[in-house]
């Protein structure tokens, strides 16, 4: 029996070098591996901010007065504008039109007045709606610094403050609204996405249209020990990516790591083996590498992508997309990521999507066991 | 066990078959063999008889529909990893690791097979030894010249000392000095170690280096024993005519077609004849009007047997006869006699790789001008230039006058190209494709529907003017190809290996037709790694690692070789020659 399991030993030892050999001579590999996970989270991390910073905003003050001139002081203290005088809102509406503002900001000239009578003053806002995010963010702001003046006001003047309900808003587990927060451990599902499915949809293919598959085949290796084979080096490869990022993230980026690294370790794990059964399902059902990239990019790449609540909310998705998403596996990674970095081992949260991954992995590396036959017909 | 333990193999009543999207194709038809242990088995057939599918079979790679087939006593539908731990498989294309050095695949292919750590040492020795790779063994396996890729191969699959060793077409498209060199490792082993081989080749010559040698066509098995027994009934039927006053071509012309001539190639200064059984003797009926021809006995050869076999079989299905020399509908004006092509200190690099180096000749006017060389000698990349489809980077290069490097255009319009692989349009009908191809070259109207009838005449093309190019049988693809290559009436055709994997008849027909079109005035100029072909040449230059190695008509360079021991060499020893002579030069 040792000797057979020696021969299996010695067998899995050479399919697991030449694929390490393989993967080191290759260059698009070794970026994949590692250059794309640094591109991605510095293009995620610093180029895109969902937050709205510095926004520019016309300001137009009909008829100044302390309140306005106060009320325009708040409002040149907040980080989030950057107010532009302009007189006149006829000169506010072609700036906003030329993009020069996002929005303008109409102080009446009754201003001063409503404000001290009942009912109060307002104001008004108009917010170009293009960017339907970032007008959102603006409408929400203008509200908080109006609010806040209409408070410091209240209490220099020793008035109650005239609104009947004082919401107050905590935001937890990020408390600043940074993006970058839910950003950055979202990438890292990208990147897992990219190394796991991507680089292995290529390689049964690639061992297809060289023909080194017809000869590996007669040969006694088993098509278990070369699926083995060819896990084994790129769930190495794909840790390796995981911790780049997760040192780039917390170290670089300032990303909370609130849970424990063994969670972080698990799930990854579990979602690795996934992304890698899905790229070798792929890989031997389509044999090609052309078209093996082409099905990996479209069927684990974008719905990592869109479909994962990486960016786009889950819960505010129409029900029939909220369905499909729930056989996308990045959809469980990136729930658990988002937990795990920023509020701690939930385990309510852990166990579940958890399991959902230990299952896709064991359906997808099990009907790619069952396809990869040593057959030719 | 089987029965008898001399029997490696044993296909009792297979049969196979492929579902194409159209309809069932039996690659396999009730084949009964048995192939014996301790000896070279030779598969012989031409394209598409289904070699390849017996090697897969017996590997249990393939299932057969019905029938069994037993391996080394194991049954390979049921029992196929057990063979696949005996016996070595080398597939047509072989499996190397590129980005593998030689040593790393031989750890791979050691570590597969279970080769133990200790053995191994004095295992790759002596391969390393044999196939003469010692200085290489660091070198990615995708750097080596295909001969060193093939030998390479063979080492892996014999990592491991096989019982049985299976090797499709092992020698195609590599060097006649590595071919050599490949058949004295196989033989060795069936030497030394009595391994038994199954060999599939092309190469009707490697036939005669087996001890047993099964013939295959269409799926059935036509013939088998030992490969004398193919030459015997050739007795008394093979003959060499020596003509002084005509040329060979011409003599092979007249020859050619009569039913009483079996098969008639050129081969060195005069033409090699097959008679067909009971033919009686007599010069004046063979070329009537001939008084200075000899006929001259020879020992019949495999090549002819097989031949005669196949020729037999297809006359007894549909009675095709040899179809008549291409005729062109005019001739082409310009005098004979002048230069066609010019080639002068041509050179190529691909980055510090240089593919063509220093090539200097030229090709007159309806002359047929050979480029010979193994797998990476430089005639694509040459011929490539030729075609202005890739640029040279020094030299001079002229077609039909016309200066290539800077009017790649114009030269086009004259030349007449045919790819190695028949582009075609897989998906498009025989008669879209000539129908394309005709727009493309620019004819319209009542030119275009002519070139399409003389086309489709002239190949015999009608009986499949509807059906799609893609899954016609690979003779009738190069008949196609031609046809389109030649719908502009070019005055200059080019032809990469326009034979390779075509089968014997059908290369046979096309040379016939070849040379009908070169006593029109076309000039031709041809690639091809057959030596025998280089017989049908005018003139060739022999091609190695971009080089040009000599240049001359095929008695010229068979002088070149000419030594005591070899009085009367073959194209294929004066290549080695010429190759060894060079290496000892380095």
């Amino acid at each position: 029996m040792t000797g057979k399991r020696g021969r299996r030993l010695m067998r899995m030892r050479g399919l697991v070098r030449k694929e390490f050999l393989q993967v080191l001579r290759d260059p698009s590999a070794l970026a994949i591996a590692f250059v794309l996970p640094v591109v991605l989270l510095l293009l995620f991390g610093y180029g895109v901010s969902l937050d709205a910073e510095r926004v520019p905003i016309a300001l137009v003050v009909e008829k100044p007065t302390p309140d306005t001139n106060s009320f325009c002081g708040e409002l040149e203290q907040s980080i989030y504008f950057e107010p532009i005088f302009l007189h006149g809102m006829a000169a506010a509406q072609q700036a906003l039109m030329e993009g020069q503002v996002d929005a303008i900001l109409h102080l009446r000239a009754d201003f001063s007045d409503r404000l001290r009578r009942p009912g109060g003053a307002s104001i008004q806002l108009i917010v170009n709606g293009i960017d339907a995010n970032t007008s959102r963010i603006v409408n929400g702001y203008v509200d908080g610094v109006y609010a806040k003046w209409l408070e410091h006001r209240a209490m220099q003047l020793g008035q109650p403050l005239a609104e009947p309900v004082i919401v107050e808003h905590r935001i937890w587990f990020n408390a600043n609204v940074r993006s970058r927060n839910y950003l950055v451990p979202g990438v890292v599902a990208l990147i897992m996405t990219l190394i796991g499915s991507l680089l292995t949809a290529l390689l049964m293919a690639r061992e297809w249209e060289r023909g080194t598959m017809e000869a590996l085949m007669v040969t006694p290796v088993s098509m278990l020990e070369v699926l083995l084979g060819k896990i084994l080096p790129y769930f190495v490869l794909g840790m390796g990516g995981l911790a780049l990022s997760v040192v780039m993230a917390v170290w670089l980026f300032a990303v909370p790591l609130r849970g424990s690294i063994w969670v972080l370790l698990l799930g990854s794990s579990l979602f690795l083996l996934t992304a890698l059964g899905m790229g070798l399902f792929i890989s031997t059902v389509t044999r090609v590498q052309f078209v093996a990239a082409q099905v990996a990019i479209i069927a684990t790449f974008l719905p990592a992508f869109i479909l994962s609540g990486f960016i786009f909310d889950i819960g505010s998705m129409p029900r029939p997309i909220q369905w499909i998403t729930q056989i996308i596996p990045a959809r469980y990674y990136v729930a658990l990521l988002k937990t795990t970095f920023l509020a701690g081992d939930v385990w309510s949260v852990v166990v579940p999507n958890c399991a959902a991954l230990a299952v896709m992995a064991m359906v997808f590396l099990g009907i790619t066991r069952l396809l990869a036959r040593k057959r030719l017909d | 066990m089987t029965a008898d333990d001399r029997i490696a193999l044993t296909f009792r009543g297979v049969t196979k078959s492929f579902r194409t999207r159209r309809q069932a194709v039996m690659a396999i038809k009730d084949l009964n063999v048995e192939i014996r242990l301790g000896k070279i088995t030779g598969l012989i057939g031409p394209d598409g008889a289904g070699k390849t599918t017996l090697m897969r079979l017996a590997t249990g790679l393939l299932r057969c529909d019905s029938g069994t087939v037993t391996v080394l006593g194991f049954d390979a539908a049921r029992q196929a990893l057990q063979i696949q731990g005996r016996v070595g498989y080398m597939p047509q294309r072989f499996g190397l690791y590129e980005d593998l050095t030689v040593q790393e695949n031989l750890d791979l292919y050691a570590d597969l097979q279970g080769v133990p750590v200790q053995a191994r040492k004095t295992r790759y020795n002596e391969l390393i030894h044999m196939t003469g790779m010692a200085r290489f063994t660091k070198r990615l396996a995708g750097k080596l010249s295909g001969g060193m890729k093939q030998k390479l191969g063979l080492a892996c699959t014999l990592v491991h000392p096989p019982r049985l060793l299976l090797l499709d077409e092992p020698t195609v498209g590599v060097d006649p000095v590595s071919r050599r060199e490949l058949w004295e490792i196989v033989d060795r082993f069936v030497r030394e170690e009595g391994t038994t081989v199954l060999l599939s080749t092309a190469y009707l010559d490697e036939a005669e280096r087996c001890d047993r040698v099964l013939m295959l066509d269409q799926g059935e098995l036509i013939g088998q024993g030992p490969p004398e027994q193919f030459c015997e009934p050739m007795t008394g039927r093979t003959f060499q005519i020596r003509s002084a006053d005509e040329k060979n071509r011409d003599v092979l012309e007249r020859l050619s077609g009569r039913p009483d001539v079996v098969d008639a190639v050129i081969q060195g200064d005069a033409v090699r004849l097959v008679l067909a059984d009971g033919t009686p003797l007599s010069i004046d009926r063979l070329l009537p009007g001939e008084n200075r021809a000899a006929l001259i006995p020879v020992p019949p050869r495999f090549e002819d047997g097989f031949i005669d076999t196949l020729r037999q079989r297809r006359h007894d299905q549909a009675g095709t006869p040899l179809p008549s020399a291409l005729q062109e509908d005019r001739r082409i004006q310009a005098e004979s006699s002048g230069t066609a092509i010019s080639v002068r200190n041509v050179q190529r690099a691909f980055g510090d790789f240089y593919a063509v180096k220093n090539v200097s000749f030229d090709v007159g006017r309806g002359e047929i001008f050979g480029l010979l060389g193994a797998n990476g000698a430089g005639k694509t990349t040459l011929f490539r230039m030729l075609c202005g489809l890739l640029p040279a980077s020094d030299g001079k290069l002229q077609v039909a006058g016309i200066d290539v490097r800077r009017t790649a255009a114009a030269a086009r319009a004259r030349i007449g190209y045919m790819s190695q692989k028949f582009s075609l349009y897989g998906s498009l009908s025989v008669a879209n494709n000539l129908k394309f191809f005709s727009s493309a070259y620019g004819l319209t109207g009542r030119r275009r529907q002519h070139r399409i009838r003389w086309a489709t005449e002239q190949f015999d093309l009608q009986p499949v003017l509807d059906d799609g190019s893609g899954e016609l049988p690979l003779g009738y693809k190069q008949r196609l190809a031609l046809a389109c290559a030649l719908m502009h009436e070019p005055e200059i055709l080019f032809l990469d290996e326009p034979t390779s994997g075509v089968d014997p008849l059908a290369r046979r027909e096309f040379w016939h037709r070849i040379n009908g079109l070169a006593s029109t005035g076309v000039t031709v100029l041809v690639t091809t790694h057959f030596m025998e072909e280089a017989e049908y040449c005018d003139r060739m230059a022999i091609m190695m690692a971009g080089e040009v190695l000599a240049l001359g008509t095929p008695p010229e360079i068979k002088q070149l070789a000419r030594s005591n021991e070899h009085p009367q060499p073959s194209m294929e020893e004066a290549f080695i020659h010429l190759i060894e002579s060079k290496d000892e030069e380095a």
